[in-house]
């Protein structure tokens, strides 16, 4: 199977600004990706790169297999809904679906009228009238019905409440379930992400710190605390990520290449998905922690 | 949702704790997939690596084009019929308060003792 999203080496400057940098990234297909990280890390430059919004400055992006844009076949085969969620507001959601209809060659009437009718949406009202949530949905519904291989959807519940938020992610599980696509879903949020990824990206100020299935990722690290010690103490094959020590203590944030940390004097414990994402993005915005977590700093 | 533990394995244990407690018995069908996630909003590839699991384990098998089966009920030493193991276990919790453990000190003890006796007999 090839990759969903290819990127190499890509980067996006805005004059002496990085907004992407050395991004190199391989997904493999039927995955829900969470991409994650602090507002202005350069993940809605990533996604608009992705579907062809923005031309990268340097490196390059094959997404489906193709260039963004490389023309309609590729276009049809992705999908994008921008951050808010956009509609046209004047517009009624009937007459979302006849655009949807028109501008698309693979667009499912049926399974639009069945989503609209399901979320018992009126379809003469316009979208400027309704709720944070319904607008969401008809935006997903539109983003669906084209019947993508790839969705691409950039921060979809941040500005929705905890039920809408768990409504729309219910529906968009289900198009997953049904339809088989992959999914791109960015968030600030990792507790909106971590029932419904399976591929996680960590992003911090323009550059890539993690990327991998959910589960490997988090099988890989651990926390371990100690008595105050040197990371040159630890065993081999544990790299540390972020060390932070009090008088007595010491934790560390470690990756593991050598499976479960062997036992010892101390205690190991895997990481929540929460944990797992602030570790890289301390580790990426704190270079003082980052200075003293390097291995060779303690060896000087 | 559970952290440190993978979500499909929390999936298969409550399955697991279904069948013990006879909620689900032989030839009852699982949703499918689809049911599951518009449901609860999961992730779809957790559900069928979930289903995937308790085939593996011997407790369902799939039908194709029908859905998941239960082949396995678990359910006839419930957990109802072990009286006297739970009136032992509730006698040592209060000792356990007694001696002045908490919640979570209780927890860890279980916890570790239990590790320890798995692997003795491994």
């Amino acid at each position: 199977m090839s990759a969903i999203l290819r990127a190499q080496a890509l980067g996006k400057r805005y004059g002496r600004r990085e907004a992407l940098t050395d991004c190199t990234l391989e997904i493999p297909p039927g995955h829900v990706v969470g991409l994650v990280g602090p507002n202005g890390a350069g993940k809605t430059t990533l996604m608009k790169i992705a579907c062809g919004m923005l031309a990268p400055t340097t490196g390059r992006i094959e997404v489906v297999g193709e260039q963004p844009v490389a023309g309609p076949a590729q276009l049809a085969r992705v999908g994008y809904v921008a951050q808010d969620t956009p509609t046209y507001p004047n517009l009624s959601v009937a007459d979302h679906l006849k655009i949807g209809a028109k501008l698309n060659r693979r667009w499912d009437g049926n399974l639009a009228q069945a989503r609209v009718d399901q979320l018992e949406l009126d379809p003469k009202q316009k979208a400027g009238k309704l709720s944070g949530g319904q607008r969401a949905q008809l935006a997903l519904t539109v983003a669906v019905a084209k019947r993508p291989e790839l969705l691409i959807l950039d921060e979809p519940v941040a500005s929705l409440d905890p039920l809408a938020r768990r409504s729309f992610l219910r529906h968009l599980m289900e198009s997953v379930a049904e339809n088989a696509t992959s999914v791109i879903l960015s968030s600030h949020l990792v507790s909106d992400l971590e029932r419904v990824c399976d591929y996680l990206i960590v992003l911090v100020s323009s550059r890539v710190q993690l990327a991998g299935e959910t589960e490997e990722l988090l099988a890989q690290h651990y926390r371990i605390l100690c008595t105050r010690r040197k990371e040159t103490d630890l065993p081999p094959g544990l790299e540390v990520i972020v060390a932070d020590h009090s008088d007595r203590q010491s934790t560390f944030f470690v990756r593991s290449q050598i499976g479960p940390p062997p036992t010892g004097d101390w205690s190991a414990e895997r990481l929540s998905l929460e944990d797992l994402v602030l570790t890289y993005m301390e580790r990426a915005t704190d270079p003082v922690r980052r200075s003293t977590t390097h291995p060779t700093e303690d060896a000087r | 949702m559970r952290s440190g533990v993978a979500p499909y394995l929390q999936i298969v244990g409550q399955v697991r704790q279904a069948l013990l407690l006879g909620l689900l018995v032989e030839g009852d069908k699982l949703p499918t997939v689809k049911e599951v996630v518009a449901k609860v909003a999961i992730n779809p590839n957790t559900v069928s690596k979930a289903y995937r699991e308790l085939e593996h384990l011997g407790l369902a098998a799939a039908k194709p084009g029908v859905g998941t089966f239960i082949t396995r009920s678990l359910g006839q030493a419930s957990l109802a019929e072990h009286g006297p193991l739970q009136d032992e276990l509730r006698a040592w919790l209060t000792k356990a308060r007694a001696a002045g453990l908490t919640g979570p000190g209780i927890e860890a003890m279980f916890q570790s003792t239990y590790r320890e006796s798995t692997e003795e007999e491994k």
